[in-house]
């Protein structure tokens, strides 16, 4: 029943093969008894309750297709009476008092929550190991990352422990686990999903996305998160297609471009190897190959880690131990709570990030480092505007390297130099995905495309085609 | 730019987060590592490009200044690490 897809899901429930409890159960069942610590809480009575619920709604005939569907939501989305960390101590006894629209819109269709997952602590990260809450273990090698930041949500999806899960992407945090657990993810263009609810990290760059087995599922799925909030002031007032509608569409004459600057040095043999080999998939399938130049995505790295710490050293200034969230014990005075519940409430990753961020936007050095990255920003997103004159899509590896070991990582710009695949999408607002597109020794290797602006259902439709030729997306971990 | 010590004390301070003196000298050699990596903006040419604030060069909405949530003020001091008569509450500041 846990290797069905949200589709299949759909058509069950619809056919009462199975009740939304009986699954709901199901799932359930196979987190408690899982090692992966891909959760952080487990909502085992409000699912339940739920799915009875769902159970009486589609009985009735009151319900949509997602009514009664199982899913596992990053815990970065404010979830009512429900604890929501987003990976912090910080956030360790925060019960939100409401819920996220993305939450809001999934409780709408009548959708079951089974829990919250595991995440690098307020999403900044790259394998997971930033939690309060402990590492997660990649499922297909317990040794090896996940992936970060929403590295337990794509670890869920790829155990089978929920049919989806939600994630988010502010450098990468939804492309590169699904990457390296071998799921589909899909980052929308910049507006798409509400970042209301959604705890900030970087707000210019951050947005929801859809962590499934297939593309058909992440089409489905986006149909439910997007849309406009008047909550969020950056969400785009635009009309929401329906993105399973363009799947089927034929790819013939599809112009692909491939970035000279994605293959060169620093790419691991294995995943040039798997790339290329996805490469000549839809060459086959009659698309027409390009090489292009996105010339400054090798700034990429400098530009996103001032951008977006400056951006966190702003937002995370609300947590002062004042109205919500950790306190330290027995402050002497108004300046030891602020400084010993912020040192003593943030783990070491999000502290270096607020300090660079500090630093970068202080008096003096806002030209050098703010004004100048926000400068090289605008050269990334013309390079990608030339490109779209030229293709349709662009592809690449998502990340350099396969899922590596837990702990041996342990340097800051070692680790923020693997992102260089995913940053400059975020820096520019485009939408991205990564699919399964094989294997280097026993670990999942993703492929990424890019589209212009609003381009989600040209892209769902491109990696459906994929998965309509190949059967990497259907691989699942063994079982121990 | 190269950061030491007594200006890592001096940012610390700012983004009000304590630095114990035995994890100074470390912390100054992170901070250091990661800035060298960002130092790199300044050898961009980067002509006359416009500052981008917002990838979709969108403006900020704005909407009529009036009320249109409830007063939810109880729930949301129900999780305040200390209130009192509809305050947060902070160490004494004035005697």
């Amino acid at each position: 029943m846990h290797n069905l897809t949200v589709a299949k899901i759909i058509k069950g429930l619809k056919n009462k093969d199975f009740s939304s409890f009986e699954l709901t159960q199901h799932y359930l069942d196979r987190i408690k008894n899982s090692d992966l610590n891909a959760f952080i809480s487990i909502t085992e009575d409000e699912a339940l309750s739920q799915a009875k619920e769902a159970d009486k709604k589609i009985t009735k005939g009151d319900s949509s297709i997602l009514t009664g569907m199982p899913y596992a939501h990053k815990d970065i989305f404010c979830t009512k009476g429900v604890k929501t960390s987003a990976g912090s101590k910080m956030l360790d006894s925060f019960i939100s008092p409401y819920d996220a629209t993305v939450t809001k819109k999934l409780n709408n269709e009548n959708m079951v929550m089974l829990g919250k997952t595991n995440m690098d602590e307020f999403a900044m990260g790259s394998s997971n190991e930033n939690s309060y809450f402990g590492p997660v273990q990649n499922p297909w090698d317990i040794n090896k990352v996940p992936g970060g930041s929403s590295g337990g949500s794509a670890a869920a999806v790829a155990a089978r422990l929920s049919p989806f899960a939600t994630g988010t992407d502010t450098g990468g945090s939804i492309r590169q686990p699904a990457s390296l657990c071998g799921i589909t993810g899909l980052k929308p263009t910049y507006g798409r999903i509400s970042r209301y609810g959604m705890i900030a990290y970087a707000s210019s760059l951050d947005q929801a996305g859809p962590m499934t087995q297939t593309v058909e599922d992440a089409a489905i799925i986006l149909n439910a998160m997007a849309g406009f909030d008047k909550h969020d002031s950056t969400s785009a007032n635009k009309s929401v297609p329906d993105y399973t509608q363009c799947l089927e569409n034929s790819i013939n004459g599809l112009k692909i471009g491939l970035p000279k600057e994605y293959f060169s040095e620093g790419l691991d043999s294995g995943v040039e190897k798997i790339v290329m080999q996805s490469i000549k998939e839809y060459e086959s399938m009659g698309a027409e190959i390009k090489e292009i130049s996105l010339p400054n995505s090798v700034h990429a790295i400098p530009a996103y880690y001032i951008v977006a710490p400056c951006e966190c050293s702003s937002n995370l200034s609300r947590f002062d131990g004042v109205r919500y969230g950790y306190r330290c014990k027995a402050p002497k005075d108004l300046n030891d709570l602020y400084l010993r519940s912020r040192s003593e409430g943030f783990g070491e990753e999000v502290k270096r990030r607020i300090m660079i961020g500090a630093y970068a936007l202080s008096a003096g050095y806002y030209d050098a480092y703010y004004l100048k990255a926000q400068k090289v920003r605008q050269l990334i997103s013309e390079d990608f505007k030339k490109a779209f004159n030229k293709v349709d899509v662009i592809m690449g590896p998502v990340s350099p390297t396969v899922a590596f070991d837990l702990g041996s990582v342990k340097d800051p710009v070692s680790m923020y130099l693997a992102d260089i695949y995913t940053l400059s999408v975020n820096l520019a607002g485009l939408p991205g995905m990564s699919i399964p597109a094989g294997f280097s020794g026993n670990l999942p290797v993703g492929l990424q495309l890019i589209g212009n602006h609003w381009s989600e259902e040209l892209l769902l439709n491109v990696a459906h085609q994929f998965q309509m030729r190949t059967d990497w997306h259907n691989n699942s971990p063994a079982e121990k | 730019m190269s950061l030491d010590n007594k200006k890592v004390k001096e940012i610390a301070h700012l983004a009000r987060l304590n630095i114990e003196d035995s994890d100074i000298e470390q912390a100054t050699a992170e901070l250091n590592n990661i800035l060298s990596l960002m130092d790199k903006l300044g050898e961009i040419d980067t002509g006359d490009a416009e500052p981008m604030a917002h990838p979709l060069k969108m403006s900020q909405r704005l909407r009529e200044d009036k009320v249109l949530e409830d007063d939810l003020s109880e729930e949301f001091q129900a999780i305040a690490p200390k209130t009192g008569k509809g305050h947060f509450l902070v160490p004494t500041v004035i005697e």
